[in-house]
């Protein structure tokens, strides 16, 4: 059922809660950019996409969504139980021995709502060509979604897959850059810039949206809707969203000291105190 | 000894070129992507005839892996083909992360492996693509023989559910196997039975094992030649029912000696029943340029090399004995 600004807003706080207290449970994973992402994966999953929670892998008829940066599981697991593809109480499972909820996300264990693994970065565009060009050859017109981190960029495949699209003019391919300027070893523009980025995928002729605002919900939802507006005229699509790097905790945001790092208890306490509970925690 | 002739010799690449037109007819989810190598992996044929199930990814290797495993999320059945050097080491990553990890139905299918691509050198020539695929959890790995048996098995993987890596190559080599073939996947082909030494052999290595078998026959040894066309899964219970017998192996392959056809049997002797064995293969170096014929010879890799081994591990297990 598709959620409205309020309601996504809603689930948004309860995503970011889950965030950080599945981080804390195992105290490890990524906290950061899973807190910057949240806004995005909520409004795609619970207002954007046509999808279906029963989940089959070959998902014909279906819009799809792939998670090229697969460091921020927590966040597109925690989206996943409350989107319906698993029980949220599997939540507390993440990253622990015998568990479904690998560290990086994982076809492997067979958790409904992965299609592939990610993790090793910069294969997610590929795959998500992929799998638009077997929606063509199926007929099938729904939308194929992407996430990719900024320093992600980094990586060669990106522009590969980058200069394939647009060439074979996939035009139902919205991918979303996280453009939160920083990464592990400090911000993009110090460790290696990304330049110009818009002007980059301009130049290999994709249509480029700008989102300024990456953890404003109402904004997010338009970004996205408007890069619908603009599938089937022979362009795939970019969004450059930019986001917070821990968005929502006070003290993870603006830096990339909390990239891999998790909370202790009392930064935990700390965290929660700011993020309501909505939904029901896990 | 069994005779083996041969009316016609091909090039394995195009048994697979021929092999691909063939499951595309068969199953029209059967799709195929090319880095910028068409003519080298002889899929024009299927390009002319399913235009719109073909798509071109120029050289960008690590994204046709990608999009080949994104292909299969729609029930698309990839076949990616390129070099075996670029299939697999440029693209390991690739294929061990969205493929191979992702469980996806994808078919990688190189051409010019080992050292037979000849005057390259060693750049584009590769001797550690076996080791690399085999070790891959649930990769199937198929070398086979000639151009009939190359045919037979790309129609063969298209059927099967589950990563395959298929090698081939591009020297012409004699057509000794049937045209209407069945290829059964991890299934060895005993192609002479004999009770001295048992000879395992891979790829076109197989047609100068049998040459061998020939030459030692009239000297009074009676070799075993088994073709390993699939070296994972390993038909464990012919290699161990063929050594019983014989208590003496040799294994051949156009291969580095580390990771290869002859590194899965004595993996799996060693466990089993320990036993003498030989290496045919390339020891432990890169190749470099020269005729087909003229590498063979100087890496070991032919006929003369396989007798030389078998009198040798005969040797050594007389003297266990």
């Amino acid at each position: 059922m598709k959620q409205d600004i309020e309601q996504l807003k809603q689930t948004a706080s309860q995503v970011r809660r889950d965030i950080v207290r599945m981080v804390h449970a195992c105290q490890s994973g990524h906290p950061g950019g899973s807190l910057g992402c949240t806004d995005f994966l909520v409004a795609l999953y619970f207002n954007i996409m046509k999808n279906d929670p029963s989940f089959n892998m070959d998902a014909k008829g279906e819009d799809l969504f792939f998670l090229s940066n697969g460091h921020i599981s927590p966040v597109f697991y925690s989206v996943l139980a409350h989107a319906g593809y698993f029980d949220k109480a599997e939540l507390g499972t993440f990253r622990k021995l015998n568990s479904r909820l690998q560290g990086h996300p994982t076809t492997h264990e067979g958790l409904p709502g992965v299609r592939i693994a990610s993790g090793s970065l910069g294969q997610g565009l590929s795959v998500a060509i992929g799998a638009a060009l077997a929606k063509r050859l199926n007929g099938d017109d729904s939308i194929v979604y992407t996430l990719h981190g900024d320093g992600e960029l980094q990586e060669g495949q990106i522009w590969e897959a980058a200069m394939f699209a647009p060439h074979n003019k996939l035009d139902r391919l919205i991918a979303t850059v996280d453009y939160n300027g920083q990464q592990i070893d400090g911000p993009t523009e110090m460790v290696l810039s990304l330049g110009n980025l818009k002007a980059k995928f301009e130049a290999f002729g994709w249509e480029v949206l700008e989102e300024p605002h990456g953890n404003d919900m109402a904004s997010v939802v338009a970004v996205l809707e408007k890069a619908k507006s603009l599938t089937g005229k022979g362009k795939p699509i970019v969004i450059l969203l930019k986001t917070g790097m821990g968005y929502g905790v006070d003290f993870m945001m603006g830096s990339h000291k909390w990239h891999g790092v998790a909370p202790n208890d009392e930064q935990l306490a700390t965290a929660l105190a700011q993020l309501e509970e909505t939904l029901g925690d896990y | 000894m069994k005779k083996y002739t041969y009316t016609d010799k091909k090039d394995t690449r195009s048994g697979f070129g021929d092999g691909l037109l063939e499951a595309g007819k068969r199953n029209p989810e059967v799709v195929a992507l090319c880095a910028d190598l068409v003519g080298s992996l002889k899929m024009a044929d299927f390009i002319k005839a399913f235009p719109e199930r073909f798509f071109q990814t120029g050289i960008a290797e690590a994204n046709m892996i990608g999009m080949a495993a994104g292909l299969t999320i729609g029930g698309k059945i990839p076949f990616t083909g390129t070099f075996a050097n670029f299939s697999t080491g440029r693209v390991y990553d690739q294929i061990r992360q969205s493929v191979a990890y992702s469980d996806k139905n994808v078919k990688i299918c190189a051409s010019h492996a080992g050292l037979t691509l000849g005057e390259d050198g060693a750049t584009h020539q590769i001797l550690e693509d076996i080791g690399l695929m085999k070790m891959l959890p649930g990769m199937t790995v198929i070398n086979p023989c000639d151009y009939n048996q190359t045919k037979a098995a790309t129609i063969a993987i298209a059927e099967h559910h589950g990563p395959v890596y298929l090698r081939f190559g591009r020297p012409v080599v004699p057509i000794f196997t049937d045209a209407d073939q069945k290829f059964e996947i991890g299934k060895a082909w005993m192609v002479n039975e004999g009770a001295d030494v048992s000879i395992f052999a891979t790829g076109h290595l197989v047609w100068e094992a049998i040459q061998a078998g020939e030459k030692l026959a009239e000297e009074g040894i009676d070799a075993e030649i088994i073709n390993i066309h699939t070296i994972k899964p390993l038909d464990a219970e012919a290699v161990l029912k063929s050594v019983a017998k014989t208590g003496c192996v040799v294994t051949a392959e156009e291969h580095n000696r580390l990771g290869g056809l002859g590194d899965s049997i004595a993996q799996l002797l060693a466990v089993n029943n320990p036993t003498p064995q030989e290496y045919v293969a390339v020891n432990d170096s890169f190749g470099e340029s020269g005729t087909p014929a003229q590498l063979m010879t100087k890496y070991g890799l032919d006929a003369e090399h396989i007798i030389a081994a078998a009198k040798k591990v005969i040797a050594r297990k007389k003297q266990n004995s």
